[in-house]
């Protein structure tokens, strides 16, 4: 039955031609669309772009003033004085010092706990516990980090000065500590998500092979899963590198080179934190203060990079 | 002959559906059991209580008992050793994220076989009688996850085979493999059959003709007749068994 010209009794026609008309709508936009996606999709590599070259502007003034190597210079001094107008000095050894020693502290306690909560909560714990756990992880991550300052000065530090005889009670372990406990919600929901992302049946046929749950999640887990979990490492790391308000509290903000872990120490973003509120817009000392926001966003990159590298080669290499 | 393998009475059930219902037969040491039917009548649930990979489906309630060399199979203390007494090849390929070649040596390293010759001599020896060694003797190091659908479902076999299983379970392993290489297999089990006892779960009645000692035929969870193969395909007791294996519906 021909239906050309749908009129007000033949609605299944008249349907058909709306429809039609939608679709052909739908087929003329589909360029903009397309324009549209891809301007959303380049935003993210703009913003990047945006944020180093800002950074890079506010540092300007004062990086032909700055003595890079050499003695007393950028990377091999702790003096830093940028505040003093007549003889400022700009040493940030120590701030990078600090910056990976309280980072590799708390990666060394959020990665093996994480992993394991990680491995407890997708392999070994009943459906209903497994539901409260990610509450509670979800929770943990929620915490804003200047309550873990608070928890840092008013509980680890009392209880390190009193354990360890620690002269200051916030140091790098303090450190540490705090941004370790700050990075465990997120390795462990990540890195739950890629071993839940592993498909039954690898679980299954090992299990076959009469191997254990152990065995299971050591063999053929963890090679399955290895970039994400790498993945969710790295993004603690991440973490931990660019935590501000928590370590500004809990290391003590000195800028040394310490000698112990109970040593206080300082870091690139707390020494950012700690004196803009002194700077003076326009002055050596806020375009210093950049210049630390520079080195720190060229460190972030660089790890970032490398992890992208590291997830590459091994996809490369052909894992799942 | 005492019977290798024996279903008593075994019923399983998913929730409130019955899986199986009341299976009784029974497989001697040596002989290659058939089990044919028709889809979701419950053929690979039966598989998967001989090596209590049935207890992965938390919903799965096992009644009645299966038995091997007498033993029933839930009253043994340990799991992981039943399942490696056992090899297991599943209708979809399943390559672990390992290598070739430790796909195949991983069952065998857990028994403690370290040696790299023995290893390599049991290696080459299960991927032979999966008739996949041609295809992979140059690039044992790839990903097992890398190989294509049918090299995976022999890439299973062979992992099954490195167990060196008393009883040895294929759930539809010609699926994903071509005609000419499932007679080879086919061949390579009738050798195996002098050291173990098969269970071979199949959509293709002539592949239960060829290869089956005793043939079972298995609708709507009911196990309807089994016995000899001739008897089955010749002489069926029940007239829908003819029909089925004859390919009148399935």
């Amino acid at each position: 039955m021909p239906s050309s010209h749908p009129s007000s009794n033949t609605p299944p026609a008249a349907r058909k031609g709306w429809r039609a008309a939608v679709a052909g709508i739908a087929d003329s936009i589909e360029k903009p669309v397309e324009v549209l996606i891809r301007v959303c999709g380049w935003s993210s590599i703009f913003l990047v772009a945006a944020i180093f070259l800002f950074v890079l502007l506010g540092a300007m003034p004062v990086l032909p003033k700055i003595e890079w190597f050499g003695e007393h210079a950028f990377f091999t001094s702790t003096e830093w004085h940028a505040k003093d107008d007549h003889n400022p000095s700009y040493g940030v050894l120590g701030m990078i010092v600090g910056n990976f020693a309280v980072a590799a502290v708390a990666m060394l306690i959020a990665i093996p706990l994480g992993l394991a909560a990680a491995v407890y909560i997708s392999e070994f714990a009943g459906s209903t516990t497994k539901e409260w756990l990610k509450i509670g992880i979800e929770v943990l991550a929620a915490i804003p980090s200047i309550v873990w300052g608070f928890i840092a000065v008013t509980i680890i530090g009392p209880m390190l000065q009193k354990y360890t005889g620690a002269q200051w009670g916030t140091n790098l372990l303090n450190g540490g500590i705090v941004l370790g406990l700050m990075s465990i919600p997120l390795i462990v929901s990540l890195a739950e998500d890629s071993l839940r992302a592993v498909p039954d049946s690898y679980r299954e046929a090992a299990m076959a092979l009469g191997a254990n749950k152990w065995e299971v999640v050591r063999r053929v887990l963890f090679p399955a899963a290895k970039t994400g979990l790498v993945a969710s490492c790295m993004l603690g790391v991440g973490r931990a590198i660019g935590e501000t308000m928590a370590v500004l509290l809990a290391t003590g903000n000195k800028n040394q080179i310490p000698d112990s872990l109970l040593d206080p120490v300082t870091t690139l973003t707390a020494a950012i934190a700690s004196e803009m509120g002194d700077a003076v817009t326009g002055s050596d000392h806020m375009a210093s203060l950049f210049t630390i926001g520079l080195l720190l966003l060229i460190i972030t990159c660089a790890i970032n990079l490398t992890a992208n590298v590291f997830i590459r080669g091994h996809k490369k290499k052909g894992a799942a | 002959m005492p019977a290798h393998l024996e279903f008593l009475d075994l019923t399983v059930r998913y929730g409130k559906k019955k899986a199986l219902d009341e299976i009784t037969m029974s497989a001697a040491r040596n002989t290659v059991l058939a089990i044919v039917g028709p889809a979701n009548s419950g053929k690979s649930t039966l598989l998967k209580t001989i090596n209590r990979t049935i207890d992965f489906i938390t919903i799965a309630k096992v009644e009645g008992e299966v038995r091997i060399s007498g033993e029933e199979v839930r009253s043994m203390p340990n799991v992981y050793a039943l399942r490696r007494r056992i090899g297991m090849v599943f209708p979809l390929p399943v390559g672990l994220p390992l290598s070739v070649y430790d796909n195949v040596a991983y069952a065998p390293r857990r028994q403690g076989i370290h040696d790299k010759a023995q290893l390599d001599e049991i290696v080459e020896r299960c991927l032979r009688d999966s008739v996949l060694w041609d295809e992979v003797k140059d690039r044992l190091d790839l990903l097992g996850t890398r190989l294509s659908g049918g090299q995976q479902q022999r890439l299973t076999l062979a992992r099954a085979l490195s167990l060196d299983p008393e009883i040895l379970c294929l759930d539809e392993f010609s699926i994903a493999i071509d005609p000419v290489t499932t007679m080879k297999i086919e061949e390579v089990l009738t050798r195996l059959k002098e050291k173990m006892t098969i269970v071979l779960v199949t959509n293709l009645t002539q592949q239960a003709r060829r290869m089956g000692d005793k043939v079972a035929f298995i609708n709507d969870s009911q196990l309807v007749e089994w016995g000899d193969t001739n008897q089955m395909f010749n002489a069926p007791v029940k007239e829908i068994t003819g029909r089925y294996l004859n390919g009148e519906f399935g």
